[in-house]
């Protein structure tokens, strides 16, 4: 049994530090990513968040080159990339890739710049790996009460602007018919979406921010008929993925002879590929007409009928 | 030219529609419309595509603004932060994927422009049940919308319009993607609900049959000209020549009304009406 404890658990795991900064960090923003993940997910714009990801991973890198933490790079880029976004005109749907890939382009484009400037200099090893692909093991945990401001910032934005933003989500139209400004909710949610992203970033790097925020709420979303209920699983879903990814990579230095971990946002991004392939399995599926599961026959019939 | 107004509304007016003319984009899409609905009234807007129902619809919510004429609703100016309209507008996805019950799309009806959390309230959940109960939707309140057929999906949209308590309802082409039986079902709900609660319900549709036997005025739109009155003095050969601007016959056929281009005439091959499909 102990072994078994050992195994599951590796020596040190409770009681290192950096796995408390790392536990708290995924935590925290896996929960704002959860909520703010749903509204992408519902809002079909997946596409505006990993480009968004691409504009924290210019921030990011800009970031360590000036001398900065990266967490106000990955935030602060993504913001303004956000509202460039928006300018070019994200809100009509048919603008809206346009939109998305010209910054997206621009994004990689400084990305490249500012990671070979921060190569040349030598200031700063290992920037590529922070930037891109996380390294939540060495956040420093000064970090914690910045994330869980900006986190906060996020959060109250969209519960203020929740039931106009559902509603306009729904149907853009019913919504400026009822006088909602769908313009002004629509890039007070994109600017929530930038923070969310630039927070990922710190937590699975720039590159995977994209798997945190969308992963856990699209399985969310296959499971429950509710947006309340939807928030809360998406929620759940990406802490425990975080957290099992923490623990999978700690465990993984004692795997092999080499002795060399390997990437926390491997394991992350792993766990939450996984979680969304078995939300999708018909027997958990939630989308009957009677609140039931949907039997995989009936399901069939239902979506060649909607086909 | 000014609308034909061939009779006048019921004696509590909820909608004055005064000589509104609109070009967009250079084109006379409305040419000074005039007519009003009173209390309980179920007005069919009735026209063939491109004549401006969708516009002038838009123009009575609010969100398009008139070159000439005025919209009261209530007797005041319409204005889109006033809340006395309800609208089901033309062809709403529901997404499947839409973790959404119908339940909580009426509940959105009630408080979906207000900012901030909801806290939960009987009295609510009550509103919407009774509303759910009045559109005889019931059955499915429970289920994702994004899963409903076309015409549950109409249903839920009426309740999430009606829950408000309008004045007015406003429908764009509600019958467009139901086949006929889910469109005779809405059409005589919504008959139900104008006499009912004495609202006024102006239903937009191209094809005037399934509106007929319920109708108690009708709006008919050509050439971005309006006729109005009961449809038995507005559905005429006289009238629609008139509106159309060339001769049309109306021709009466086992009980159903079809508008043709009328013979003689050189614009035969251009009728604007589609011919009503045989059921």
């Amino acid at each position: 049994m102990h072994q078994v404890y050992n195994a599951v658990f590796e020596p040190g795991f409770f009681a290192s530090a950096q796995v408390h900064t790392a536990v708290t960090l995924g935590g925290l923003v896996a929960v704002v990513c959860g909520i703010t993940g749903v509204f992408t997910v519902m809002r079909g714009q997946s596409f505006a968040g990993h480009a968004l990801g691409d504009v924290s991973a210019a921030g990011g890198s800009g970031a360590l080159l000036a001398g900065l933490s990266p967490v106000a790079g990955f935030v602060g880029l993504g913001v303004i990339g956000a509202g460039v976004m928006d300018m070019i005109g994200v809100q009509r749907v048919r603008n809206r890739d346009l939109a998305t890939g010209i910054v997206l382009g621009a994004a990689i484009g400084l990305s490249a710049l500012f990671l070979y400037l921060t190569s040349v200099t030598g200031a700063t090893t290992g920037a590529v790996q922070q930037v891109l692909f996380g390294s939540i093991f060495t956040t420093p945990s000064g970090t914690i009460p910045v994330v869980a401001f900006l986190g906060a910032i996020a959060l109250t934005s969209l519960a203020v602007i929740c039931r106009p933003l559902l509603l306009a989500t729904v149907s853009p139209d019913i919504a400026v018919a009822r006088g909602v400004p769908v313009r002004l909710i629509g890039v007070v949610y994109m600017l929530a979406l930038a923070v969310s992203v630039g927070l990922s970033s710190v937590a699975t790097g720039a590159i995977l921010s994209t798997a945190l925020l969308i992963g856990p709420a699209a399985a969310a979303l296959r499971l429950t008929r509710r947006v309340g209920r939807a928030l809360g699983l998406a929620c759940l879903l990406g802490v425990l993925s975080t957290w099992l990814g923490v623990l999978l990579a700690y465990d993984s230095y004692y795997w092999g002879s080499s002795h060399d971990g390997l990437p926390v946002s491997f394991f992350i991004v792993a766990v939450i590929f996984i979680t969304y392939l078995v939300s999708g399995m018909p027997a958990l599926r939630a989308g009957g007409r009677t609140g039931q599961p949907v039997a995989p026959a009936a399901a069939a019939e239902r979506d060649k009928v909607a086909a | 030219m000014t609308g034909e107004q061939l009779s006048d509304a019921g004696a509590a007016e909820i909608l004055t529609v005064d000589g509104v003319s609109v070009s967009l984009g250079g084109r006379q899409v409305l040419d000074e419309v005039s007519f009003a609905i009173g209390a309980g009234e179920f007005t069919g807007l009735i026209g063939p595509n491109g004549a401006g129902k969708t516009t002038l619809l838009r123009v009575i919510l609010g969100l398009q603004r008139p070159a000439a004429g005025r919209v009261a609703v209530l007797g005041r100016p319409r204005s889109v932060r006033a809340q006395p309209v309800g609208y089901v507008p033309q062809k709403v996805l529901l997404d499947p994927d839409m973790p959404m019950r119908a339940r909580d799309l009426v509940a959105l009806g009630l408080d979906g422009s207000r900012y901030g959390l909801r806290l939960p309230s009987k009295k609510r959940g009550q509103a919407v049940g009774e509303m759910l109960h009045a559109v005889d939707a019931e059955r499915f309140a429970d289920a994702r919308v994004g899963n409903l057929s076309g015409g549950e999906q109409q249903r839920v949209l009426i309740a999430h319009a009606l829950i408000s308590r309008p004045r007015l309802l406003l429908l764009d082409e509600p019958l467009a993607n139901l086949d006929l039986r889910s469109g005779q079902e809405i059409v005589s709900l919504l008959a139900r609900i104008a006499a009912e609660q004495q609202i006024a319900v102006l239903l937009s549709a191209h094809e005037m049959n399934p509106l007929l036997p319920v109708m108690d005025r009708i709006v008919y739109l050509a050439g971005g000209r309006a006729a109005s009155g009961p449809a038995g003095q507005v559905v005429t050969t006289e009238v629609l020549s008139r509106l159309y601007g060339h001769h049309v016959d109306v021709l009466h056929v086992h009980g159903r009304v079809l508008v043709v281009a009328g013979s003689g005439d050189d614009q035969l091959a251009a009728v604007p009406l589609p011919a009503a499909e045989a059921s």
